[in-house]
């Protein structure tokens, strides 16, 4: 499929060949999945709505739930605000969610709706929400639509009365339900009182029920993201997904905030628990103990699977940031580094992370995977990381392919099994492994085969 | 529509809800834009444009917009090559703030150069997305500048409507195709063209094997595991057979008064229709030949499979199914399909249903079954339980509603992953279902 990807690296300045990206609206859609009882509202014509729901779907194999403004030609031109009002009367109507989180697309951005003029002239029950986020897909990317959701919560909801609840915050950042509930069983055993939100577990990793649920019964609850602005302290896992929602609250409710990396990889967990440690004074508990030398104990064994393999890394930001520092860790050469998404702070932090490895390597953010398997030509690697699109590139470079990040559209069970903590960590660490020693034992001549590896 | 079954109905969707009742007026009400606040599983005018001409394996194609737009349609269709697989790239402008404010003409003529000098494109598509009508970029004058500069063929497809729904993308996209085509005058060739089949899982294959069995030759498929080269060819077809009525009769009209070509509809989606349709063409072509091979086919064919569908018959007797699709034209198909199969069908649903579409579904489904415009996820999820479906046939978004409810799912869409046309297409429908329905998964779910 990839034939006609020729050799030679040239700049584009027009075309984006196979994107490691997609549009706002998708992420700021996945976090407002993340507020129990909410529904995404997409202000837009439908065919986006349809796009972003299908997009999560296939990703999560869960329903997604959103509603949209269903714009007409009229809209278009005289702008949405009566398609939204209406909206919001239906949407509580027939769907009575607790909340509606509405996100704008290309259409109602370029036509210059004004979302918080249209809320305020709206019919809202008593006791019921609406909040917004402006996520015009020509800026950023999901990721970016994330943080704008995340930020929209905060904005509309967080309210500080002066009281501390004695609670930190957390905000995850765009990582699977398997992962939050990850976090969360970690700050669980510490036995520190937290708030985390967004939170999609118990949302697109619900159980078997037999019944369908249009609210299944995860969420991070509206009450506890109106209290948050009560919080002692905001801890936001990730700089691209969380840090501006941290901010947010720092600006408004004077809760301080510290941004960490997503905690993927020994290191990022590290620094995760240690942050909470101080910043609550509770000692990190045994089992949590137990699990981080288990994790080391299996880098020991495995040491000689990876070290010194080259390995190429595409995906969003701040998972990317997270593997570069642990794939180092690991012994690894993360030679080429690509996000879709735009940021000079993305580069410059690989970079450092390089340079103080004494890695010469290539890191590119809005980038695509076409720039990627130009790379991969000129140079080959022993590994591609990366989210279900890789695999055209690791096929057509025979180069074996760990699937990890978003969006994953030909496996499952990805978003149930975490890759953060220590024990995310020997996920990971599984993953790589088995995807080398699978590829050795593939090309391995009769006479090399071996039993124990 | 009787107002029991609506309680939990939004008001104004109830006029487009319907039980069927044999001696009962009332009309359902079709081909309207979707209610705001709706969860409605329907597509844009873009997306209609795009899943019929992607398909065409040569050409370039362009997604003049925001990223979004072309991520979710990057290789998603399934739609199968024998040859190229340039198709199955993603290209486009990903615009950003600048080119929103200052238009994106000048990152479209970027982005056709860089195509043109590196690949050496015969054609190439540039859809608009919906900003771009917003914003005002004159993609045509791009096109034919571009179409000038580098001799080759570089189509628009104005896709960027916003009010409209699929079906009105499909319509630019025969635009398009029609534009390929071109206006030159060819003489005449016996044989047909095939439209509206997208070749998922290689359904095109089976069709064109037993077109060729039968002595009837195919200038070209339109679009499924199509060339341009074909493309242009086929204003020199004696007959037009139009599979997907829904985004193809257009274009089967046009290429009528353009290029006199005639069309007979068909449907290779079951065997009573599949019987029929191979009977109509040889038929339509005024080829006695044809029919007497037709026939041949048609009985040794059905031969091969009578005891296979009889396993599953016994299997699936008694059953209830519920369909949710895209046209109309599939609907009635799977009805028929399932009643072969013993299946009742209990519910069913189209995003885009013609009037007279509808009206045939009333004919061929009993009395009680429940008939739906543009639904969603509620109403589904409400007329499934009620009618005790078994199994529900629909696309992407529908599959988890159905698991959810802990029942069975078949995709006939475009992620189906057997072909599920002609006479083998019968017995993999009939085994899939099978696999779905009787999977001891649903012993565990209460
Ligand atoms: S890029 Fe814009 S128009 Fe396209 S799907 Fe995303 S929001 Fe919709």
């Amino acid at each position: 499929m990839l034939d006609a990807t020729p050799k030679e690296y040239v700049e584009r300045s027009g075309l984006v060949i196979n994107p490691a990206k997609t549009c706002q609206p998708v992420g700021a859609m996945y976090a407002a999945l993340g507020i129990h009882k909410c529904l995404p509202h997409s202000h837009g014509s439908q065919g986006c709505c349809a796009y972003h729901r299908k997009f999560l779907t296939r990703n999560f194999r869960d329903p997604v739930m959103a509603s949209t403004s269903s714009f007409t030609e009229g809209a278009a031109v005289f702008g949405g605000g009566n398609n939204l009002k209406t909206a919001i009367k239906n949407v509580f109507a027939i769907y009575n969610p607790d909340i509606i989180a509405i996100h704008t697309t290309c259409l109602s951005e370029t036509i210059g709706d004004d979302i918080p003029s249209f809320i305020m002239g709206a019919q809202i029950p008593e006791g019921k929400y609406v909040i917004h986020a402006n996520t015009p897909s020509y800026v950023g990317s999901h990721i970016t639509g994330f943080s704008n959701m995340v930020k929209g919560m905060v904005k509309y909801l967080s309210v500080n009365n002066k009281k501390s609840n004695g609670k930190f915050n957390v905000i995850p950042g765009f990582i699977n339900p398997g992962d939050m509930r990850e976090i969360k069983r970690l700050l669980n055993a510490m036995g520190v009182p937290f708030i985390l939100f967004p939170d999609t577990s118990g949302v697109l990793d619900a159980p078997m029920t037999g019944k369908f649920e249009l609210y299944p019964k995860g969420g991070a609850r509206v009450e506890d993201i109106i209290d948050a602005g009560n919080s002692t302290a905001t801890l936001a896992l990730g700089s691209f997904a969380s840090a501006d929602g941290a901010y947010e609250l720092e600006k408004k409710c004077k809760v301080p905030q510290k941004v960490l990396k997503t905690p993927i990889g020994i290191k990022a967990t590290d620094d995760f628990l240690m942050t909470v440690s101080k910043l609550t004074g509770r000692e990190i508990p045994e089992e949590v103990e137990e699990e981080r030398g288990q994790l080391v104990d299996v880098m020991v064994d495995c040491h000689y699977h990876y070290h010194g393999k080259s390995v190429a890394l595409f995906g969003d930001p701040d998972l990317l940031i997270a593997l570069t520092e642990f794939t180092i860790n690991l012994g690894m050469i993360p030679k080429y580094i690509v996000t879709g998404t735009p940021g000079d702070s993305f580069e410059n932090e690989i970079k450092e992370m390089l340079d103080a490895a004494g890695i010469e390597g290539k890191v590119k953010a809005l980038g695509d995977l076409f720039t990627l398997h130009q790379w991969m030509k000129e140079e080959p690697v022993d590994l591609l990381m990366g989210g279900t699109h890789g695999k055209y590139i690791a096929r057509a470079e025979d180069v074996p392919f760990v699937r990890i990040g978003f969006p994953i559209l030909d496996r499952s069970v990805h978003s149930y099994l975490p890759i953060t903590g220590y024990r995310g960590a020997m996920r990971v660490i599984e993953m790589i492994s088995n995807a080398l020693l699978d590829r050795q034992d593939r090309d391995a001549a009769d006479e090399d085969m071996e039993l124990i590896m | 529509m009787d107002s029991k079954y609506l309680n939990g109905i939004l008001e104004e969707r109830k006029d487009f809800i319907f039980c069927n009742s044999k001696d009962g007026g009332g009309k359902l009400k079709c081909e309207k834009d979707s209610v705001a606040g709706s969860v409605s599983q329907r597509a844009c005018v873009y997306c209609g444009a795009r899943v019929v001409l992607n398909p065409i394996t040569d050409a370039f194609h362009i997604v003049h917009g925001p990223i979004g737009c072309a991520s979710y349609t990057w290789d998603i269709r399934g739609s199968l090559s024998s040859g190229p697989e340039v198709y199955r790239n993603s290209f486009s402008t990903d615009l950003r703030e600048q080119d929103v404010i200052f238009g994106g003409v000048k990152k479209l003529t970027a982005a056709i150069d860089e195509i043109a000098s590196r690949f050496s494109p015969k054609v190439i598509f540039v859809y608009a997305t919906c900003i771009v009508g917003v914003i005002g970029d004159d993609i045509e004058t791009v096109c034919r500048m571009a179409e000038k500069k580098y001799g080759i063929r570089v189509i628009p497809v104005q896709s960027s409507g916003f009010a409209g729904n699929k079906s009105m993308g499909y319509k630019a996209a025969c635009h398009a195709l029609l534009r390929l085509m071109g206006d030159q005058k060819h003489s005449k060739v016996k044989g047909v063209n095939f439209l509206g089949d997208f070749n998922l899982a290689g359904e095109i294959w089976i069709i064109h094997q037993y077109l060729k069995t039968i002595g009837v030759n195919v200038i070209s498929k339109i679009t499924g595991d199509g060339r341009c080269d074909e493309i242009m060819k086929a204003p020199a077809a004696s007959l037009n057979i139009v599979q997907c009525a829904g985004s193809m009769t257009y274009l089967a009209r046009e290429m009528e008064e353009k290029y006199g070509i005639p069309f007979v509809k068909v449907s290779f989606f079951g065997l009573e229709d599949t019987r029929m349709s191979l009977l109509r063409i040889a038929e339509a072509l005024g080829d006695p030949e044809a029919v007497k091979k037709a026939r041949q086919l048609i009985f040794v064919e059905e031969l091969k499979i009578q005891s296979r569908l009889d396993y599953y018959r016994k299997r699936l007797q008694g059953k209830k199914a519920a369909i949710y699709v895209g046209g109309g034209f599939k609907a009635i198909s799977l009805i028929k399909q399932f009643a072969d199969l013993g299946i009742r069908t209990v519910m069913v649903g189209t995003q885009t249903g013609r009037a007279d579409e509808y009206e045939e579904i009333r004919n061929i489904t009993e009395e009680g079954t429940v008939i739906l415009d543009d639904t969603n996820p509620s109403e589904l999820v409400k007329f499934i339980q009620e009618k005790g479906a078994d199994i529900l046939v629909g696309g992407v978004k529908e599959r988890p509603l159905a698991y959810k409810l802990g029942i069975a799912f078949c995709d006939h869409n475009h992620e189906r992953k057997h072909p599920l046309c002609g006479f083998e297409g019968a017995v993999n429908f009939a085994k899939e279902i099978n696999l779905s329905m009787n999977s001891p998964v649903w012993k565990l779910v209460n």
